[in-house]
């Protein structure tokens, strides 16, 4: 079977680079899955859960933002900011959105607001994503 | 002739120097080649970004863009706005006086007013010193994350949006290798046209369309412009130094060689001369016999 060849590259970084089966991404207008010989699309991509499928095999990575282009099996994301489940800390993003929720609650500007409820969805996105991969570890134990 | 303690003292001291330019060339090493990977990492990213931004502007090339995204919009240059980036620290060789050659070049064959924002001491020191009108300054870290650039690019693209500024343009230090680095002007704003990217070309589906997708990638562009014109000019400055520093350490080198000969002549012709003294005395004691 054909496989996708992916790249997620941030500015400071390339997080991936391989073969998957498929790639699951937040877009804008809600969550769509590129298989092999996809049609050519270029969208731009929310924060949250980024899965891929390598043989079988699921990997979470979390995503703040990007755009994806897909064009003849090739797909590049560029990711604003992207970390593997297996590099997200728990604790360090449980205290983030801990830390966020107080700031929502203090915050007076509305860039405040705005950047707190950033940083919590970002915080949401992590936690829940490491919480996946830690349960994910307890099975196959 | 000096005496010997002159040159003892002196060998003491280059040699003190060149413990000093040693050390200094080391660490610049050592950076240099954390600056040079960070700005291999970060290519790709810009390289790509620019290829998917150039597609898209080729897609929506027939509609009028140009009143939904002024970034994208030529309009003439009444005053323009340059980024300075330099080090914060010299002794770097001639890295920094060549940037600031360019900037106060820039700036004299400008026919519209200049207005400076600079990244780094050095540049601001010298915008400050030749009074030219420095509207901001800001410093980043020795490594710096996008985050901490996104300041200075929303602070660019808010002046060229509310179009106090009509042109917007870096100069920073172009990393080609260890030993060559260029100083280089680059126009940020307005975006330009880009070259079409003959791989790319043919029909792509836009989520959610063309155009809000140009509204979020133009921003992100001009953040990468920035960020790569910084990590490419701190592996400039950590490179130039560390050439620097090893001349420095090889001239100090040749130095204490030199000065070392000259230490073994003085001595040698003191000791003739003591030794004459003595011959001389004891030949005058004997012609008394």
């Amino acid at each position: 079977m054909s496989k996708l060849n992916l790249k997620i590259t941030t500015a400071e970084s390339e997080v991936f680079s391989g073969e998957v089966d498929s790639i699951t991404l937040p877009a804008s207008e809600g969550e769509i899955t590129v298989l092999p010989s996809h049609v050519k699309i270029i969208s731009s991509i929310s924060p949250g859960e980024l899965r891929l499928k390598i043989d079988n095999e699921e990997q979470f990575l979390s995503i703040s933002g990007g755009f994806v282009q897909v064009n003849n099996d090739l797909a590049i994301i560029l990711a604003d900011s992207a970390e593997r489940d297996s590099e997200i800390d728990i604790e360090r993003a449980e205290e983030a959105l801990k830390r966020a929720k107080e700031r929502l609650d203090n915050s007076e500007s509305e860039v405040d607001l705005l950047r707190s409820i950033q940083s919590m969805r970002r915080a949401t996105i992590r936690v829940k994503i490491g919480k996946k991969r830690n349960s994910n570890r307890r099975r196959n134990q | 002739m000096p005496s010997t303690k002159d040159l003892r003292d002196r060998i003491r001291s280059v040699s003190n120097t060149a413990k000093v330019t040693g050390a200094m060339q080391l660490i610049a090493a050592s950076k240099m080649n954390r600056a040079q990977i960070a700005v291999q990492k970060s290519r790709s990213y810009s390289d790509q970004i620019t290829s998917v931004l150039s597609v898209i502007s080729d897609e929506v090339k027939g509609l009028d863009l140009l009143e939904i995204l002024p970034l994208l919009k030529t309009r003439t240059v009444k005053k323009t706005l340059m980024l300075l980036i330099t080090p914060d620290r010299g002794l770097a060789g001639p890295l920094v006086s060549n940037l600031n050659k360019e900037a106060g070049e820039f700036i004299t064959k400008s026919k519209a007013p200049v207005s400076v924002v600079t990244i780094g001491k050095k540049g601001e020191r010298f915008i400050a010193r030749t009074s030219q009108d420095l509207l901001a300054s800001y410093s980043v870290p020795d490594r710096p994350k996008l985050e901490d650039i996104l300041s200075v690019s929303k602070f660019l693209i808010s002046q060229y949006e509310n179009e106090n500024f009509d042109k917007v343009v870096i100069i920073y230090s172009r990393f080609l290798n260890t030993a060559v680095q260029v100083p280089e002007t680059k126009i940020i704003l307005p975006v330009s046209s880009l070259e079409k990217n003959e791989i790319y070309s043919g029909e792509f589906i836009y989520e959610p369309d063309p155009v809000s997708v140009l509204k979020q990638l133009i921003p992100r562009y001009v953040e990468t412009l920035i960020f790569q014109s910084v990590l490419e000019a701190i592996a400039s400055e950590h490179s130039s130094r560390m050439v620097a520093m090893q001349n420095a350490t090889d001239n100090a080198n040749e130095l204490i060689d030199e000065l070392t000969l000259d230490l073994n002549k003085a001595r040698q012709e003191s000791i003739t001369s003591e030794l004459l003294d003595i011959v001389g005395g004891v030949t005058a004691l004997e012609s008394k016999k």
